[in-house]
């Protein structure tokens, strides 16, 4: 699935046109804690999360992800989107909960990139 | 190249389709002012026909803003000027001649707006106006090309030539031991710079050929400690990062508060971090633990009261070095 296909499945608004359509994503990962983000999601996921500071974007920067959705219908502040679009990453608002759209995207065919994290495995390359 | 050759040309190849997408992103990413050609020529409603004309061939131009007082009245263009020849009517004014309906764009409107407008429109061109209404410029279709074109030629140039020279830093420098050392400052509690140096770290390792994993290991690592400095010290501190053809070795330090009880610190889930940082998505307790898991060594010495200093390496295999992809 790319970033065009995924923005139709979740009725998403896309906020930066600096953000490249085609690009595919893997796989998709929920979580409102950076750290955690950080601990356990595998490149290329999609990011579902409820908190819309920069850094969101900075943290999908890190860890390679493909796409960023804001749940609820979050709009984001003007120093995220600002962020989003000079990162050149899609940054999308979509009107339903974070329980819905992970079942959406599961049903559609999305693997989950969350990893359970395990403090003595030392794989950070995956 | 025969005639037929055009026809027998059905798929794209990679690189076509790549400039393609960044031709939809320039679309979005241009503002009319980069592209419109500026402060063009213009006649007022009295100006004969006549006289266009002659402007027209002198200037190379096929269409001109009328304006009445410094207001935009109008626009006339060669077409008009064709149906004022077929008249033989080249002494009437252009008041009679010009159009008066017209569709006009905002300098700092995106190029997609105005790309919007010519395709159902049809127009051949549109003054560009400035937030007070002002005449500024106009726009046709062959200026929003060639604008994107010349940015697609400068993106591609830029981006290619500073990968070319970093990738190659090491190769034409003689020495028993080379290695690039980059520093940032990092000032306590700006959150919204959270990060910046570590962006920075990880697009200078991409450039310099790292293979993504190595990158994204860094960036990871730097970011959690970036985020410590904003998020922990009383002013601040310094990231080193040391780049060497086989290791990264990065330093990260400040003066003070201190860690009190290192082994605490590293222990998951355990934080000190105030509700407001957690609000922030960070202060899960997992910021040195996950730290740790990116990188190859790590050293933490603090004494409280006096600062803190974190040594971390990442070793470079030349399998690591040669990149395989993600």
């Amino acid at each position: 699935m790319n970033v065009k296909e995924l923005i139709k499945l979740i009725d998403g608004h896309l906020y930066n046109g600096s953000a490249d359509l085609q690009r595919e994503v893997k796989g998709g990962c929920g979580a409102d804690l950076m750290s955690d983000v950080l601990a356990s999601i595998q490149p290329e996921a999609v990011l579902l999360t409820g908190l819309c500071n920069p850094q969101v974007v900075r943290t999908s920067v890190m860890a390679d992800v493909a796409a960023i959705i804001l749940v609820r219908g979050k709009t984001p502040p003007p120093e995220t989107l600002q962020l989003a679009e000079q990162e050149q990453i899609a940054l999308i608002s979509s009107p339903f909960g974070m329980f819905e759209l992970c079942g959406r995207l599961y049903v559609a065919g999305l693997q989950s990139l969350e990893r359970a994290v395990d403090g003595s495995d030392c794989n950070c390359d995956s | 190249m025969p005639p037929d050759s055009l026809f027998q040309r059905k798929t794209l190849t990679q690189a076509e389709t790549e400039n393609i997408t960044r031709v939809e992103e320039l679309a979005y990413e241009l503002k009319v002012e980069e592209v419109m050609t500026p402060s063009p020529v213009t006649v007022s409603p009295q100006t004969s026909m006549s006289a266009v004309l002659e402007l027209f061939r002198q200037n190379r131009i096929s269409g001109a803003p009328v304006l009445d007082s410094g207001k935009l009245v109008g626009l006339v263009s060669i077409e008009d000027l064709l149906k004022c020849l077929q008249k033989a009517d080249l002494e009437s004014a252009t008041s009679r001649y010009m159009s008066t309906r017209l569709l006009t764009v905002k300098a700092s409107d995106p190029v997609i707006e105005a790309l919007k407008l010519f395709v159902s429109s049809h127009y051949g061109r549109m003054p560009v106006l400035n937030n007070s209404g002002n005449l500024v410029g106009i726009l046709t279709k062959g200026d929003i090309t060639s604008g994107i074109l010349h940015a697609i030629e400068h993106d591609y140039h830029e981006e290619e030539v500073r990968r070319y020279r970093a990738s190659h830093l090491f190769e034409d420098i003689e020495s028993d031991r080379s290695s690039l050392i980059l520093r940032y400052n990092i000032k306590q509690g700006d959150f919204t710079h959270g990060g910046a140096a570590s962006s920075a770290i990880k697009r200078a390792l991409l450039r310099l050929g790292a293979n993504p994993q190595i990158a994204r290991r860094t960036g990871i690592a730097v970011y959690e400690a970036e985020m410590n400095l904003i998020i922990h010290t009383t002013n601040g501190g310094i990231i080193r990062v040391e780049i060497e053809p086989n290791q990264i070795s990065i330093t990260i330090s400040d003066d003070g508060p201190g860690i009190e009880d290192v082994n605490l610190a590293m222990r998951p889930g355990y934080s000190t971090a105030t509700e407001t940082v957690r609000e922030l998505g960070f202060g899960a307790g997992m910021g040195l633990v996950n730290l740790q898991r990116c990188v190859d060594s790590m050293r933490l010495e603090s004494v409280y009261g006096r600062g803190t200093n974190l040594r971390l390496k990442i070793f470079l295999s030349d399998k690591e070095s040669v990149g395989e992809g993600s």
